[in-house]
């Protein structure tokens, strides 16, 4: 793999609030290679948003406490001042949220708040600026985008607000876009011409991405490589391939087993996670993942897995105290249509352990 | 936007209908004062009593004044004339409106550019001591009536009785005074006129621009690389005024209708003080056309708070 782009290394968030320290990210790397996009998966108060905020410099406060080492264009991002940062976002690193409608300023015209971003970093006159918004809004197809630049944001559809929000962030060509969730808020058939048209400009563009999300569907389309987020940590992380095809980490397992298949029976019942995610203030000692694990040991309850190579696959890790055989062999059962529960009586068994 | 203007328009006359009808009752129907006594004084002749009830229809059925009242209200613009000394309604209301209009005029300038400063500042330091003290004196500042704010501020700084005679007290405004002399008389009642309103505001802005620096468009802003500055003026302020301009419509309307308080304390002859001492007297139909006055001011202001409103914020449309 070339130079990564952004270099994310044992990063910590926490957040010092009246209830206690919340633990939003607990120790996360990463490496995203120029033109690359990774997938970060995991359910709400994961981290995914909040790591990435953190790049983005958002996250800054009296409360919060940041760690680790940000990489990009050279510089560690958290030791940038907070006008460093400023004049590196929305230039360098852009992002597009969840909600387009909450996410554009209700007063303003679209064109006004595009002239906008244009105009916070380059010295250019507004009706250049706007020139370019309408080239903008053109490239991510909106249509007539000369007659809609006056229009306000409640005149657009959803869809077309959050193509909006991707000509906003992709208007001084940064090197890195952050997606968080850019299709969650939309109708489905909303998402997939989301999706298709990111994929296309990723293709036209080279522009790095981190794309947010918490549905597997929808970054089986979109990464090459896929990090799965549980309670602030990394806990797999491979090539979009790999983690559909062998994953080695019970979480995934979990989250692939509750998304319907298209050649599953209408009435074989979806497998949800058991549990509700942890509080980030008190984690679950050793694995945080072992209240809610179908295969857990009781060491599990003591020792703090780490993500590691998996045998034979450098290019894949997981943070998995079983055994790589066991593990194979519960996903070999797993695949077959065993439910969670006869995949570890199989295991157990062969064990002999409780 | 002109149907809806007229419209509203119409509207208001219905409601000042229905207003002057409920002070008509309230004023005639449950007895509170003979205006024929209140005309001819005390111990006045039978025969005199008469006269005057003949000569100003008070002997007629209520039903019939009312219409008359009405009539002249509504289709003449005319409010009567004070039991008391005989004196237009209207052109007395006419005469001290600007006195009125004056008082409040620079009230309000010194609430906003108080008020707002000090709700800026402390939204953006919010949990700072700042903050915090500003909002204390602002609690206290709310809590202060103008009357009583108002007699202090005479016994610390008039010139006639004041600890330290620095302002023209109490009647020093006149309305034939050059115009620096009314400034200057005017700067005490504007400062207690405005210190509740100030602290009212602040504490509504800090609120507004609180709530507002949450919202996602404001994280939007911030990740385009927008100044602090740019993000606070630009995109925070304008969602976080909007709704003070409903609220400072209302108050201006109100307050044209009469300062009664402020008016009363530093004796400034405008609506509010004509009010005060025609409630005082029992001058019925002067309370009346004050009232009616009142209710009139109130449906402009708020008339005009709608349509600014659909200026404001595009997504409001009138209809």
């Amino acid at each position: 793999m070339s130079e990564p782009i952004l270099s994310v290394r044992d990063l910590k968030v926490h957040f010092n609030t009246d209830d206690g320290r919340v633990k939003a990210v607990d120790g996360v790397s990463y490496d995203i290679g120029p033109g690359r996009t990774l997938g970060i998966v995991g359910e709400s108060g994961s981290g995914k948003s909040v790591s990435s905020l953190t790049v983005m410099g958002l996250t800054r406060s009296k409360i919060s406490d940041i760690s680790g080492e940000i990489h990009f264009g050279g510089r560690d991002l958290l030791t940038l001042s907070e006008s460093e940062m400023r004049s590196l976002r929305g230039e360098e690193i852009a992002m597009i949220f969840q909600d387009p409608l909450s996410s554009l300023h209700p007063f303003y015209r679209i064109g006004d708040q595009l002239v906008e971003a244009v105009q916070a970093h380059h010295k250019v006159s507004k009706a250049a600026a706007l020139d370019k918004a309408i080239e903008l809004l053109r490239l991510v197809g909106i249509p007539e985008p000369k007659d809609r630049v006056g229009g306000y944001p409640h005149e657009f559809s959803g869809g077309m607000r959050q193509r909006v929000m991707i000509a906003m962030a992709l208007i001084n060509e940064p090197k890195l876009l952050i997606a968080d969730e850019p299709t969650t808020a939309l109708d489905v058939t909303v998402q997939a011409q989301i999706l298709e048209l990111m994929i296309r400009l990723k293709a036209e563009l080279h522009t790095s991405i981190v794309f947010i999300t918490h549905d597997l569907g929808v970054v089986a389309e979109m990464a090459d490589d896929i990090a799965v987020m549980y309670a602030g940590r990394i806990v797999e992380f491979g090539p979009t391939e790999t983690i559909f095809d062998s994953p080695q980490h019970p979480y995934t397992w979990g989250l692939l087993g509750s998304i319907p298949k298209l050649d599953a029976s209408r009435d074989e019942p979806l497998v949800p996670v058991t549990g509700r995610p942890p509080s980030l203030i008190n984690l679950p000692s050793g694995c945080s993942f072992h209240p809610r694990c179908p295969y857990v040991r009781d060491a599990h309850k003591r020792v703090e897995p780490t993500l590691e190579p998996v045998k034979g696959d450098p290019g894949h890790r997981s943070a998995c105290l079983l055994d790589s055989d066991v593990r194979d062999r519960i996903w070999e059962d797993l695949r077959e249509g065993k439910l969670p529960a006869e995949a570890r009586a199989d295991v157990m068994a062969g064990d002999g352990a409780p | 936007m002109g149907t809806y203007i007229i419209r509203r328009l119409l509207w208001t006359v219905l409601l000042l209908w229905v207003v002057s009808g409920i002070t008509f009752i309230v004023f005639n129907v449950l007895p509170s004062a003979d205006p024929a006594l209140l005309r001819a004084g005390r111990r006045a002749e039978p025969a005199v009593l008469q006269g005057i009830r003949e000569t100003f229809g008070l002997d007629r059925p209520l039903i019939v004044q009312y219409f008359d009242y009405m009539k002249d209200v509504f289709l003449h613009f005319d409010f009567g004339r004070s039991y008391r000394n005989d004196a237009d309604v209207r052109s007395q209301l006419l005469d001290r409106l600007p006195n009125t209009l004056y008082l409040i005029g620079g009230a309000v300038v010194l609430w906003l550019a108080v008020g707002l400063t000090v709700g800026m500042i402390s939204a953006v330091k919010r949990g700072s001591f700042l903050d915090r003290f500003s909002m204390t004196t602002a609690l206290v500042a709310i809590s202060a009536p103008p009357y009583w704010l108002g007699l202090i501020a005479l016994y610390l700084f008039s010139s006639d009785i004041g600890r330290f005679p620095l302002l023209p007290g109490s009647g020093a405004f006149q309305d034939t005074a050059p115009f620096a002399t009314q400034v200057g008389a005017l700067i005490m009642p504007w400062c207690v006129l405005a210190t509740a309103f100030a602290a009212i505001y602040a504490r509504l802005l800090r609120a507004n621009l609180l709530e507002v620096m949450g919202e996602d468009y404001i994280r939007t802003a911030r990740a385009k690389g927008v100044s602090e500055r740019g993000v606070i003026f630009h995109h925070g302020m304008r969602s976080a005024l909007t709704p003070i301009v409903t609220v400072l419509g209302l108050d201006v309307g109100i307050l044209v209708g009469g300062a009664i308080l402020t008016e009363s304390v530093f004796n400034i002859p405008g609506i509010g003080r004509l009010t005060f001492d025609a409630i005082q007297r029992g001058d019925i139909i002067t309370v009346q056309g004050a009232t009616l006055f009142l209710a009139l001011a109130v449906c402009l202001c708020n008339l005009f708070v709608d349509v600014m409103y659909s200026v404001l914020d595009p997504r409001v449309r009138l209809s």
